[in-house]
């Protein structure tokens, strides 16, 4: 590992963006997610900062059992996120669709469609877990940027931001057990 | 000539996912159309495949912020179904735990409109002060969000010391007048970003049928504390704020004031709290035959259940659920209408809507 790639591994480590998202959650997650951003829990210590666009984010936040309605805006603001990215599961509900399981109407859990790579359990998880889980996945943001410029070297220009998501999805894969 | 905007349905201004459709005319908004459903989780259909323990578990989940009005109105529904009372102490608890919930919602709120203000100084200190309901309500129930305290007959915790709840509240009602409440209500970052938009007027509200803190800054006195008490709210006295303007700044106004008539009934309940039993503790739980219809005000509004059950059923027939945002979200059409656009996203958010009530 070059000078380079240590500091961008510093700097990604230090400054994770977020972008939440609700898929269909009761409001409890994203309560408490606002809340682990605000005075008591002062989650902006770790540079954490809630982005208003996904283009801007580093981690993506996901609470909700995923409604058939919201699949589309999963993958649509998955793609948007610029890589090396990753994501976050808020509460139960993502996991494992918790107390709606078998309504007809949801399409969960959120790693059937996009790969996870924390999960807060929780229902609400508390803001203290929430920001525990947002700073793993910041480790795992910082290792998995670190494996990108190998790899978008050895491909030409045009599909270079294909070959960036093809690398974070290869990175996942290795990440999830 | 007119274009079209959509906000949303996931956008940063929104808590929520849904759509709203903004008809512009220049900076003017002509007409607004709202597209929601993307919270919608069958929480009714799930409803009749449970049996009466875990709807309860169910209900709590319609929405993370007015958790406990919602097994709180279900439990009431049930009760008149098995015909149980709630003893005294239990309808105490209830008042408690309602009131510290909509003070919470309240101060939520006042941080999310500080946010869509762009105060955001003032969203901070309301989320701090937030924190503070949260310590009182993990106090008494053990969770932040969902607490859980309500079962059919009476309630799951028992307030061990009052006293000591008492003066966590009273500290807060202390910060709430010294800070939260004369910023809102003197401050003129506040004040000018809030009088005169938004306004709906007397008559609209009654056309449109608005419920809650929206229809008393409109100038309806209703609040089903007063209009049709339950628990113990018969046993409180309380002012119902009104005010007469109807614009954003009404109803800001009438959910301070209803902070410190929150503080002042939390008072009340936690002092004249009678001992007694917590619930009727009936092991076997026996439903008849019927439609039973309970109503309490949320920190929203009323919120309606109809629960209809058949003897010997372990699970309802059905579990039907009116939220408070329901009849409001319309009267945001017509609170926009000839606003400028920049002031949409505080005007949609001075109902204080909650679309997952809503979609359910």
């Amino acid at each position: 590992m070059n000078l380079w790639n240590r500091l961008m591994c510093y700097c990604r480590r230090r400054s994770p963006w977020l972008f939440h998202m609700n898929s269909g959650s009761c409001n409890g997650c994203d309560i408490e997610l606002v809340a682990s951003l605000t005075p008591r829990y002062d989650a902006e210590q770790l540079g954490v900062r809630l982005e208003g666009s996904p283009r801007h984010a580093d981690i993506l936040c996901i609470t909700g059992p995923v409604t058939h309605n919201s699949v589309e805006a999963i993958k649509t603001v998955y793609g948007q996120v610029c890589g090396p990215k990753a994501v976050v599961a808020i509460g139960s509900c993502p996991a494992t669709t918790n107390v709606f399981i078998d309504s007809r109407t949801l399409d969960g859990p959120l790693n059937r469609h996009i790969p996870v790579d924390v999960f807060v359990p929780g229902c609400p998880p508390r803001p203290d877990a929430i920001i525990q889980g947002v700073a793993k996945a910041a480790e795992i943001l910082a290792e998995r940027g670190n494996q990108l410029p190998v790899e978008s070297v050895m491909v030409p220009i045009g599909e270079s931001a294909c070959a960036c998501a093809d690398a974070t999805q290869h990175a996942v894969s290795e990440v999830q057990p | 000539m007119s274009y079209k905007i959509p906000m949303g349905p996931y956008h940063p201004a929104l808590e929520e996912p849904y759509k709203l459709d903004m008809i512009c005319e220049g900076e003017t908004v002509i007409d607004a159309n709202l597209h929601i459903g993307f919270n919608f989780r069958g929480i009714e259909h799930l409803a009749e495949t449970r049996n009466y323990i875990q709807v309860i578990a169910l209900m709590e989940r319609v929405c993370g912020i007015c958790s406990n009005i919602h097994t709180l109105t279900l439990c009431q529904a049930m009760e008149q179904l098995t015909g149980l009372n709630p003893p005294p102490r239990a309808q105490y608890i209830r008042v408690v735990v309602a009131e510290l919930e909509r003070l919470h919602s309240h101060v939520l709120w006042a941080g999310i409109a500080a946010k869509l203000m762009g105060f955001k100084t003032m969203f901070m200190t309301c989320f701090e002060l937030r924190e503070k309901v949260m310590d009182v309500l993990q106090a008494i129930s053990g969770n932040r969000v969902n607490y859980s305290m309500n079962r059919i007959g009476g309630v799951n915790r028992d307030i061990d010391d009052p006293l000591a709840v008492l003066a966590m509240v009273e500290q807060l009602e202390r910060e709430m007048v010294r800070t939260v409440i004369p910023i809102f209500t003197t401050s003129t970052t506040a004040t000018s970003r809030c009088a005169g938009i938004g306004v709906l007027t007397r008559e609209k509200a009654i056309s449109c049928g608005v419920v809650g803190p929206t229809a008393r800054a409109s100038g309806l006195p209703q609040d089903l504390r007063r209009a049709a008490p339950y628990a113990a709210y018969a046993e409180m006295e309380f002012d119902v704020p009104v005010q007469q303007s109807g614009d954003v700044k009404a109803r800001l106004l009438v959910r301070a004031l209803e902070i410190i008539e929150s503080c002042r009934i939390l008072r009340q309940a936690l002092t004249k709290m009678p001992p007694g039993e917590l619930s009727t503790g009936d092991e076997k739980i026996v439903f008849t035959t019927g439609t039973a219809t309970s109503r309490v005000e949320a920190p929203r509004g009323e919120v309606m259940y109809s629960v209809s059950w058949r003897e010997g059923s372990r699970n309802p027939s059905r579990v039907h659920v009116r939220t408070p945002t329901f009849t409001n979200m319309p009267a945001v059409r017509w609170m926009v209408r000839g606003a400028r656009l920049a002031d949409t996203p505080l005007i949609q958010a001075s109902i204080d809507p909650c679309y997952s009530c809503t979609d359910r």
